[in-house]
This record gives structure tokens, sequence and C-alpha cells, in this order.
């Protein structure tokens, strides 16, 4: 099998994969990212998004070896170092937009890359920007409230901490 | 997925002889291949990735052309198309999903030619050149059928050359699930001549309508398209549409394509 290196929330790691060996798998099994969730095996959920070179890439659907040299970002390297969450997942805790959370890792890196391309998205850019990350609760209120909590603009209602 | 071994050629003439082994196949930004391979519905030895060759990324204005590498994603073309040619970017933009236009490539869904995809609309809208491995050809002698190119063996999409319109539009009835094209038109205008392709809607791929082209070359306005149809005979019939539904939508579409760039 060939070896092959690449950068996995800043920590450089080296191993061997088949062809045929998705960046998901090699993520999961291999690294043990279980952050990074399958949620379906035809390509259309979402879950499984991570930053491939700051680019949102489902893991699903990209060869590991395709991946080589590049810098992976997982949910696991989203928060700080000490635990703090990120703007974009304390948008998602304040706001609630989950429901199971089976979705939430590919939303919330799916998030980060709609702000760094538009750092203040409309309501219709935001539901367009998330038309790959499927929610099978439907929550898709709160997911948007989040987004555009976590980009700084108003958000209509109440914040799920001040709700209860 | 069934076993292969997978090359990232770094160069064409190295990917081109890959490719000249029996049971090789090209592997673009995989958005369609891969969940194909995962249904089993594709059983390669070899994959060649064509995704680390320089030569087939870039575009440029050359001319009066769009030239487009094949290995270029819709992400990058929706970007970078924005000022020299917005019909092709709006285009490129409504493809899939933001992470779906992050790795698909032009190159590989001309190759590919889904009939509901939509570069060939664009392409046969605005006679394009399709650049081979091997050749040069017309788009109108490109798209053969369903999933069916004049591509042979081993030949692979290297570039898009797309004469750039004075005005251009895409009307897109996106399916939702998909997000493929139920009915797609483009429309192009250019000087002494408009181009009409069809997407999404006939059962033998992606084609011109030729009676829509000759009322908007005498006028590009909503007005001259007065009465024109497409018949039901000929277009898909699935469960997202009936041939009749299709070719109505074809029509709405196409009057949409041309308000929108009127």
């Amino acid at each position: 099998m060939p070896e092959m290196s690449l950068s996995v929330n800043g920590k450089s790691v080296t191993r061997e994969v088949e062809g045929r060996t998705l960046l998901v798998d090699l993520l999961r099994g291999g690294l043990g990212l279980t952050g990074t969730h399958v949620g379906c095996d035809t390509s259309q959920c979402g879950a499984c998004m991570v930053l491939v070179d700051g680019a949102a890439v489902k893991a699903c659907s990209i060869f590991a070896l395709e991946a080589e040299g590049c810098e992976i970002t997982t949910i696991e390297g989203v928060a700080g170092e000490d635990g703090t969450l990120s703007p974009v997942q304390q948008a998602f805790q304040d706001y609630h937009g989950l429901q199971c959370g089976f979705c939430t890792p590919g939303m919330v890196i799916s998030t980060m890359a709609l702000l760094k391309e538009n750092p203040s998205p409309s309501e219709t850019e935001i539901r367009k920007w998330l038309e790959g990350n499927f929610c099978r609760c439907t929550g898709y209120h709160n997911i948007v409230r989040a987004v555009q909590a976590a980009s700084g603009q108003e958000v209509m209602g109440t914040r799920a901490v001040e709700a209860s | 997925m069934y076993d292969f071994e997978l090359d990232r050629p770094t160069s064409l003439a190295e990917a081109l002889d890959l490719l000249a082994e029996e049971g090789a196949e090209p592997l673009s930004g995989g958005q369609t291949l891969i969940p194909s391979l995962k249904a089993r519905l594709a059983m390669p030895e070899r994959l060649v990735s064509l995704m680390h060759i320089a030569e087939l990324k870039g575009m440029a204005v050359e001319g009066d052309a769009l030239v487009i590498g094949g290995g270029v994603t819709h992400g990058e073309i929706a970007r970078g198309a924005k000022e020299s040619f917005p019909g092709l970017a709006g285009l490129a933009a409504r493809i899939g999903d933001p992470a779906v236009r992050n790795r698909g490539t032009i190159g590989g869904s001309i190759a590919n030619n889904d009939p509901s995809a939509c570069y060939p609309a664009a392409a046969l809208a605005t006679g394009a050149t399709i650049r081979t491995s091997k050749r040069e050809i017309a788009a109108d002698d490109f798209f053969t059928g369903l999933f069916e190119t004049a591509l042979e063996e081993g030949e692979i999409v290297t570039g898009v050359s797309f004469p750039i319109p004075q005005v251009s539009a895409y009307g897109k009835f996106i399916q939702p699930a998909s997000h493929f094209a139920l009915a797609g038109v483009f429309v192009a205008r250019f000087n002494g001549r408009v181009g009409v392709a069809v997407t999404g809607v006939s059962e033998s791929g992606v084609f011109r309508w030729g009676e829509a082209e000759a009322a908007l070359a005498d006028s590009f306005t909503e007005e001259a398209l007065a009465g024109i149809e497409l018949p039901a005979e000929g277009m898909i019939a699935d469960m997202h549409g009936a041939p009749d539904y299709r070719a109505r939508m074809a029509g709405v579409m196409l009057r949409r394509a041309v308000a929108a760039a009127s």
C-alpha cells in the first residue's frame, strides 16, 4: 500500500492507505477522529465536511491519497486547545443550532467556509450555502440563526440559553 | 467499493501513458465518479487522477474566447469568470453545492455528459470548442448521446474554449435533491447569431433549440418567442417530471434566460 502524509488539525501524520481509501475513512478509522460523521453513503448529506486547504470538501468524496500534502481541518481542530469553543461553535450552542447533533460537525465546518468567503451573508445566502448540508431533524431555522449570530449579525428571537 | 489502484501523475504525458493501460480510467474531481464507485456501479482496475496536473489548470481570455483548463473546478469558474463571462460564472455557481464545486471540474462534467449537466448547454449554445489530448472538437460534434461523447479510449478533455457572448444567461429549473437541471436552457447572444441549448430535458441528451435560435436572432426579445414550444415527444419521463412537463419547463426557462440576458 502507498504511504502518504498530510497535516490534520496542525499535526503531520503519515499512514499507509489503499487507493480506494476515502479521506473520511482515514480520518475516522485510521486516526480515530470520529467527529467527522458519515450520514449517508451517497455523497449527499455533508455531515463529513472538512476543510482541505481551507476549502469545504465532503471527506466521503475525495480519496485520502488525493489529499496528500494538504492541510485538513476537522471538527476536532476547531475549538481552542483549552476547549474554548470557536465563535461558530459558540453560536451553534447559544442558538441551539442542532437537534440530534449528528449533522453539526459538517454544519460548523461549512459555516466556517461560508464566513471566510462571505463574512456577512444574508439569510438567503446562508440557506443557499447550506444546500449541501442535510439536517435530518429538519432543524434548519436555528441553524440559520446560529450562522447569523456567528457572523455578528442581528438574529431574530431569543438565544437558547435565555429561553431556558 | 471494489479495489483499484490510484495513480496521481503530475504531467499530461504521464497521465496519458497510464490511461493507455488496460482497465485504467480517468478520475477528475470525482463528484460523480466517487459516488458511483461507492455504489459499486463502476469497477476500474486503475484510476488515474487528473487533479495534480498543472497543464489542466487555469483559465484565461484568449482573443474572443474564454479558455478554461479541464481541471478547473466549478467554484474556480464561478469566481474567475464573473467579469469575462458572467453567464458561465452564474451557471457554475449553481452546480451542486459549495463542497461539490470545490472538487468537481469542467473537464469531468463535459466528458461525463450527464443528460442533466449544465456545462454542455453552455458549450453548445456558445459554439465552444472542446480541447482534448488528441485534437479539437466542436461542441456540436462532441456530445453524441446520454453519457456519450466523441472521446475515444484514453483521450481526455484538456480544456474548453468558449466564445464569449455579448450577453448570456442560464435558466435552470433545479431538481432540489440532486441540484441537476430538471430543465436548463442556456442563451448566448453574439453579434449576428444567437445560441440556445437545452439540458435535462431530452432523451437524446443536450441539444440546440434551432427554432428559438432563429427567432431570437431576428429579435432578441421574449415577444419573439411567441408560440415557440418544444414537443413532448422524445423528452425524459421519470419520477421528477413527465415529458410534457419538461418540455413546458424548457420553454419557461428559455424565456427567463432571455429576460435575464436582455
